[in-house]
């Protein structure tokens, strides 16, 4: 399939949009994406045509919202490679998905001495959430070692997998290197252990084909914010096995099977962990975004962004003063950079003023910073709807803010 | 960028390459970190209180963004010699200029150098890296060991 971008561009209507007086460039999808007005006009129609509660009224309003909702669960199983759509447990984002598993399975499994071992390239997301564990259970954190070029050390975190350790949590893609990590190989280490593995995929499901079936880990959690969908809608899958053993996260409606005051039996698995109304329409506009990113085919997309990644490095190796912060061979569409004697706060400014927006600081990863030798970054990350010209706008705000600084 | 030299005004480009006061004061009376968990700045303010309540020395280091590091160091400038009571009201006239809706005249009245900040108005985002060194400088004089720009 040709990839059309100038067609993909006019179908997000943010992007026809200004920043301070000039064409928005739009190089922040690392943090969220934005949508296509699939995924708007879906939510719209939801809300004018089809809404109510799900799982509860018996007439045919609820009965279609509810068939609707389910069928996304579908949608996402096949879109990530799930055999089992009753694998996929809806939640607000990433993050949610992460402290499910550690308030859960973590609270089960992970006793006093006990070990988690993480990357020194984690998001908090994927630190807090164990520390707070480790902190009431009473086990300890160990962190993997990554090189100066952002690469994981896999002898290293190897060397750390011990008859102590219960768990295994890494990023799939890092949000700041754009390192992608070996998953099904790390995997594999893990579980001749028999350790259970957590993957935060949550830069790597906007980016590339993922079968979470054959890469194996025990949890893969991810954000639908990131991949074009609307904020509130967020995955996590399990192993079946597992999720069937894990206590309930919250408790209340639609994730019971019957209630008395003498005890409570529970929904099976995903309803067992979908307490509460969900984010209905969020997850219907999910559904909307895997439609639209299947029509374009996620190979597609990771080629198209590949290329583009190698142009943007390129142009911004042009740049006085410019260093790039992650330099692994296997990377995704991010960019994070620093500017001599220019702090990436200012930077992220200068390229406000010219309708450029970049995250800059140290994109809740602070150990990271720490570990690089950097107190932030900026970063321009890609995707799919970004061009060649958006790189050269930014490269030309680069170039001016260099020169105002100088 | 030509609107950006309102906020990167060339006083504050001089005194972020170069701070006034950027060294430690060895037993100072008073001392506070700042930090802004947003971005990550961090700075350390010294004050140095004389015994008739006027400041006798102020001075900072830490690292951080070009506004924050031209804020402290104009500040200090500002600052240094007067009263506590005076300082307290630069700090209510510096954060009105800074936080005031953008588009009305900005108010710089006994301010000095400091209405260089008068751009910090377009750009709400940056309100909490002009304020860093100050909102420090509070902490230290109120006896607190660290500020936070939330």
């Amino acid at each position: 399939m040709s990839f059309d971008v100038e067609k993909i561009r006019s179908e997000f209507p943010i992007l026809d949009t200004e920043m301070r007086g000039r064409p928005l460039t739009y190089l922040d999808s690392g943090a969220s994406a934005q949508k296509p007005r699939a995924v708007i006009d879906a939510m719209a129609a939801f809300y004018s045509e089809h809404y109510a509660n799900i799982h509860r009224g018996v007439y045919q309003l609820s009965a279609e919202a509810t068939a609707s909702y389910e069928a996304v669960r579908g949608k996402v199983a096949r879109f990530i490679g799930a055999a089992n759509e009753r694998e996929i447990i809806f939640v607000r984002n990433a993050t949610e998905a992460i402290n499910l598993v550690a308030r859960t399975w973590g609270e089960e499994n992970i006793g006093e001495g006990d070990e988690i071992v993480l990357t020194w390239m984690e998001h908090h997301a994927n630190i807090v959430p164990w520390q707070m564990l480790a902190e009431r259970r009473g086990a300890k954190i160990r962190v993997a070692e990554i090189d100066d070029d952002g690469v994981l050390d896999v002898a290293h975190l190897e060397s750390l997998l011990g008859p102590r350790t219960k768990l295994l949590a890494f990023a799939h893609v890092s949000n700041v290197l754009g390192t992608i990590n070996p998953v099904a190989e790390l995997v594999a280490l893990a579980k001749e252990r028999g350790i259970v593995t957590l993957v935060d995929g949550a830069q790597a499901v906007p980016h590339q084909p993922v079968d979470v079936d054959a890469l194996g880990a025990d949890f893969y959690a991810f954000s639908g914010h990131k991949v074009i969908g609307p904020s509130g809608a967020g995955v996590l899958h399990g192993s079946m096995p597992l999720l069937d053993a894990m206590p309930p996260f919250m408790g209340g409606g639609d994730m019971i099977e019957s209630v008395s005051f003498e005890g409570t039996t529970f929904a099976p698995v995903p309803q067992k962990f979908e307490a509460g109304t969900p984010d209905i329409a969020s997850v219907i506009g999910f559904g909307a975004a895997v439609d639209y990113l299947d029509g374009i085919g996620m190979d597609a997309i990771a080629a198209y962004e590949h290329e583009l990644l190698q142009y943007a490095t390129e142009r911004l190796e042009t740049v006085p003063g410019l260093r790039i912060v992650g330099r692994a061979k296997e990377k995704g569409a991010v960019i994070s950079f620093v500017l001599e004697d220019v702090h990436p706060h200012d930077i992220g400014t200068c390229l406000d003023g010219e309708g450029v927006a970049v995250r800059a600081g140290h994109h809740c990863a602070q150990p990271l910073m720490q570990r690089m030798g950097v107190p932030a970054t900026a970063r321009a990350s890609l995707a799919f709807y970004n061009t060649r010209d958006d790189v050269d706008r930014l490269v030309e705000a680069l170039v001016k803010t260099a020169e105002l600084f100088a | 960028m030509e609107d950006l030299r309102e906020l990167y005004q060339a006083t504050i480009l001089g005194h972020n390459k170069k701070p006034r006061n950027f060294r430690v004061i060895e037993h100072a009376s008073h001392e506070a970190d700042g930090h802004n968990p947003l971005c990550g700045d961090e700075l350390t303010l010294y004050a140095q209180v004389a015994e008739d309540g006027t400041l006798e020395d102020v001075a900072f280091q830490g690292s951080g963004c070009a506004i924050s590091k031209a804020s402290a160091s104009l500040m200090t400038d500002h600052i240094k010699g007067k009263s506590l009571a005076q300082i307290d009201d630069d700090f209510e006239r510096f954060h009105e200029l800074v936080t005031a809706p953008p588009g009305e005249d900005a108010k710089t009245d006994g301010l000095g150098k400091l209405a260089v900040f008068a751009g910090v108005r377009e750009y709400p985002m940056r309100v909490k890296c002009a304020t860093l060194a100050w909102h420090a400088l509070k902490a230290a004089l109120g006896g607190e060991a660290s500020a936070k720009t939330e």
